[in-house]
């Protein structure tokens, strides 16, 4: 059975007279690993923002499961199991780790609106906070504040951020970049250990990374999805050369190219 | 930090909620007055509500980036409620002071759907309109408020119908003290609580909340009506301790020196309000003995010297002083 998780429909977003999303069609089956890759404005990361409600499309719709959530702000399509991280780091720098996973478990099972019990007493969504840590291997630095942690950490407390979400649908924008190369690599192996419950989509511009994680890629370029297909597909698809030999920028939609 | 490394999850956050020393310190030394300075009962009296009064705008701006110039609105009307309801008979200090905080909470309520909306410099603003509003309002239905003149004929019956309110403040003092201890203990559990973490979270990153989840509006909605109550409840003890309310409780006067208190003492940590309300009121009564013309002028130069000596108030210079001792020794 391979369900739909994620959908977009007809998605437009444009600023001005830039077009950052034009008829964005878009549906991953439950479970894939996807790569979304494309040239530096080619609006991977708008799309991200477009569909986790951080942005508000022209027209188009969005679909969770069956559930159209279009309409629904940020946090709530995040209640409903469809989290992003971000490129650059957006984390809590004075928070511990503990504490900052912590915060987003007591977020998804409803309990951090209670202002009148201890934290202490949430044993539960501490060990899971725990758990959580651990499994990204973070226990070790989870008492220190997230200023003080290496970069490379800082990248796997953002997806353990995310994971503390249970999401269903997990959009990575761009999870490795600024680490180093051999680093990226075990990061890339604790998004590839992730329940396969969860359907998981990167932007990521390493090649190598991306032919080696995703199971199928899209290709954007210009706001437009130009395809979509298996690494080998895409690999050897020239329009995808030939907007990797950088005739991009100038011509952002190649059908249209003379 | 080897212990912090063993220690588990559990133990980590209970060591981290735990009672310092200088805290059981510096609540022994709220008694002080007492035996130190019994000439100055009626001072520490007020000391002690605008010390609450701070801790409220605390919980907001320190704890949740909320920049209000409006905060005296919520300490006025606790102050009027608790002032009426003494003119219209019923002078029980305790239950005054409930439903002061009642009716200050209920007006918090009512703005915050406003307050949830903004951020920053448009906070700054909203507040400060609301607080002028709201003086505008007290001062033309002068047939309930007194206007300008004030309300007349507060009388506050002794408390639990024994302690009478005497002249030398010992009765306000010890009343106005017990509130303040029982509403930051209150404070405290709150900072505390998972709603507590979720305020730092909002400090450190408000637009990062929404994307683990968090309604970050209701969270504003919730800590804003919380610190108006608590705004109401102080302003309730001064209107009671002094016994005369007037449209003063309401002014931007009043909004924009308990913001600087707590700038003084420093935000985020629940005693910064309290110690910058104690620093500068305990200024303000000695400079203007010295020269009661130009006071002012001290206590702008105070100002000047903590934010350029003390950026994070007296607290956190003390704090960075603590911990450059402990990395010395």
């Amino acid at each position: 059975m391979s369900e739909t998780a994620l959908t977009a429909r007809g998605l437009n977003k444009s600023f001005g007279s830039l077009i950052v999303a034009a008829d964005v069609e878009i549906s991953l089956p439950a479970g894939v690993r996807y790569a979304l890759i494309g040239p530096n404005g080619a609006g991977k990361t708008t799309l991200i923002n477009l569909m986790t409600g951080m942005l508000r499309p022209d027209a188009g719709r969005i679909f969770l499961g069956d559930a159209d959530i279009t309409a629904l702000p940020p946090y709530e399509r995040v209640r409903r199991g469809l989290t992003r991280t971000y490129q650059i780091n957006s984390l809590f720098p004075h928070l511990t780790a503990l504490e900052a996973v912590t915060l987003a478990v007591c977020e998804r099972r409803r309990v951090a609106q209670a202002w009148w019990r201890k934290l202490t007493a949430y044993r539960h969504e501490i060990d899971e906070a725990y758990e959580i840590l651990s499994a990204l291997t973070l226990n070790a630095v989870c008492y220190r504040l997230t200023r003080e942690l290496p970069y490379g950490q800082q990248r796997l407390l953002e997806i353990a951020l995310a994971l503390a979400t249970r999401p269903k649908v997990l959009l990575l924008d761009e999870p490795a970049a600024g680490v180093p190369r051999d680093e990226s690599k075990d990061l890339f192996a604790a998004i590839a250990g992730l329940s396969r419950d969860i359907t998981v989509l990167f932007i990521e511009h390493d090649m190598d990374l991306v032919f080696r994680f995703a199971s199928r890629v899209i290709v954007m370029v210009g706001g437009r999805v130009l395809v979509e297909g298996t690494p080998a597909e895409i690999a050897s698809d020239p329009r995808v050369r030939a907007v990797y030999l950088g005739q991009a920028r100038r011509q952002p939609i190649p059908e249209r190219a003379p | 930090m080897t212990i912090q490394t063993i220690a588990g999850p559990h133990d980590y956050l209970r060591a981290q909620f735990r009672w310092r020393w200088s805290e059981i310190a510096f609540w022994l030394a709220t008694l002080l007055p007492f035996v130190l300075a019994p000439d100055y009962l009626v001072l520490a009296s007020q000391v002690a509500s605008t010390a609450l009064f701070a801790l409220s705008l605390d919980l907001i701006l320190g704890f949740c980036g909320i920049i209000s110039l409006g905060h005296a609105a919520y300490f006025g009307v606790g102050a009027y409620t608790a002032g009426l309801l003494s003119t219209w008979g019923w002078g029980e200090p305790l239950s005054g002071l409930l439903l002061a905080g009642l009716a200050a909470g209920i007006v918090g309520y009512l703005t915050s759907f406003i307050i949830a909306r903004f951020r920053h410099l448009a906070l700054i603003m909203i507040t400060l309109g609301l607080g002028l509003l709201l003086q505008e309002v007290a001062n033309s239905a002068s047939f309930i408020t007194g206007g300008f003149d004030g309300l007349q004929g507060i009388h506050t019956w002794p408390i639990f119908a024994k302690f009478e309110f005497d002249l030398y403040g010992y009765t306000a003092y010890s009343y106005a003290l017990a509130v303040l201890f029982l509403v930051f203990l209150l404070a405290r559990r709150i900072i505390h609580s998972p709603f507590g973490l979720a305020l730092r979270g909002i400090r450190e990153n408000a637009q990062r909340m929404p994307a683990i989840g968090a309604p970050l509006r209701s969270h504003v909605r919730t800590i804003y009506t919380i610190a108006a109550t608590i705004a109401g409840i102080a302003g309730a003890v001064l209107a009671q301790t002094t016994e005369t309310v007037s449209l003063e409780v309401l002014g931007f006067q009043r909004s924009a020196d308990v913001l600087v208190m707590l700038i003084l003492g420093g935000t985020g940590r629940l005693y910064g309000g309290l110690i910058g309300a104690a620093v500068y009121m305990v200024a303000r009564d000695q400079f203007s003995g010295l020269n009661p013309q130009y006071w002012y002028f001290w206590i702008g130069l105070l100002l000047i010297a903590v934010v350029m000596f003390l950026p994070n108030g007296i607290l956190g210079g003390l704090s960075l002083l603590a911990r450059r001792a402990k990395a010395a020794s």
